[in-house]
């Protein structure tokens, strides 16, 4: 396969970014979720 | 009653709580990991290098005139730009609905896009430098209308970031955000229509899709790549709510705590300043 490295580049930026991005979003969801009472996770409503 | 802002009473150990994820974030995830498979294995598996060649009559060599494997980069590329204009219009509806409505959560799902919508417009500048290293020679063209206008739209929507961060007080925010979220969506329809506006600067093609100058299965590939990604798109975006919506709720809880402090404070002194009165007055009664 030609250009073999410019692929494993150019897919691996993609890949690797966004699954860090995933795990840190995961990461910092459960750390505030511990500062928030269970009855103020109802996600998608607002009283604002 | 000792409230830390840090540590309400309310608030529930480690071990019980689930995070952002939920049912719907699951599925979208199981989905989209799924679909991530099926497009690596399109991309590089089933569908072909893009060979085609320019016929230049029967004394000359065919000339080639394909991309080779370098167009299973664009399965890639195209994809993380789609979700780009995706996210930065979703912040501009947003943001419209942050002005006209005054809600909380328009303003947490426009910043939620505009996160998201950074994170992928830095991915489609990456990918098109790298792709562009093979066809065009260059990773970086200082003056394409493409990339220029591509790198100022990454570069205002940094700034809406940065400036959503200077700012405490979260009605302003959502205020003054929402108008530079409206700036930076003028500059959408630039980036997408500059190929054609200013076919002249830039090494960019017009739109393939449009005059159907690619094959079906790379066609197949580069839509289903689109659903793909905008499947990740929505599971980022629904992360990114959420969390959004756990820093507005971590505020609140926060500032009631400390509310139920300041006054257990205040009650505290009147009943110690009403028991030193009393005292007082009985003494001088005696």
């Amino acid at each position: 396969m030609d250009y073999l490295g410019y692929l494993i580049a150019g897919w691996g930026v993609v890949l690797c970014a966004v699954a860090i991005y995933a795990f840190s979003l995961l990461r910092r969801g459960k750390a505030l979720a511990a500062r928030v009472p269970a009855d103020r996770r109802r996600w998608m409503t607002s009283n604002d | 009653m000792s409230t830390s802002l840090a540590e309400p009473q309310t608030a529930t150990s480690n071990s019980d709580v689930t995070g952002t994820s939920s049912k719907l974030t699951f599925a979208l995830g199981s989905a989209s990991l799924l679909g991530l498979a099926v497009l690596l294995v399109l991309a590089f598996v089933i569908t072909d290098a893009d060979q085609r060649v320019y016929d230049r009559g029967v004394d000359l060599e065919p000339l080639l005139t394909g991309q080779g494997d370098a167009v299973r980069l664009l399965y890639v590329h195209f994809p993380v730009a789609m979700v780009t204009y995706i996210a930065f219009m979703l912040n501009a509806i947003g943001s419209v609905a942050v002005l006209w409505k005054k809600s909380t959560w328009w303003d947490n799902t426009a910043a939620a896009a505009a996160e998201v919508g950074v994170l992928f417009c830095g991915l489609t500048l990456a990918t098109g430098s790298i792709w562009g290293r093979p066809i065009w020679n260059t990773w970086w063209k200082w003056g394409d209308v493409r990339l220029m206008t591509t790198t100022i739209l990454f570069l205002i929507f940094v700034g809406y970031l940065a400036y959503r961060r200077t700012m405490t007080d979260s009605r302003v925010r959502a205020k003054r955000s929402a108008v530079v979220g409206l700036i930076g969506a003028i500059n959408i329809p630039i980036v997408y229509k500059s190929v054609d506006w200013w076919q002249n600067r830039t090494l960019h093609q017009q739109s393939t899709l449009r005059d159907r100058s690619i094959e079906d299965l790379t066609l197949f590939t580069m839509i289903f790549g689109m659903v793909v990604f905008m499947a990740i798109f929505a599971w980022l975006m629904v992360h990114r709510f959420r969390i959004g919506w756990l820093e507005h709720q971590a505020e609140t809880v926060g500032l009631e705590a400390a509310i139920i402090e300041r006054r257990a404070q205040t009650s505290t002194a009147i009943s110690d300043a009403v028991t030193d009165s009393r005292s007082s007055t009985e003494t001088g009664s005696d």
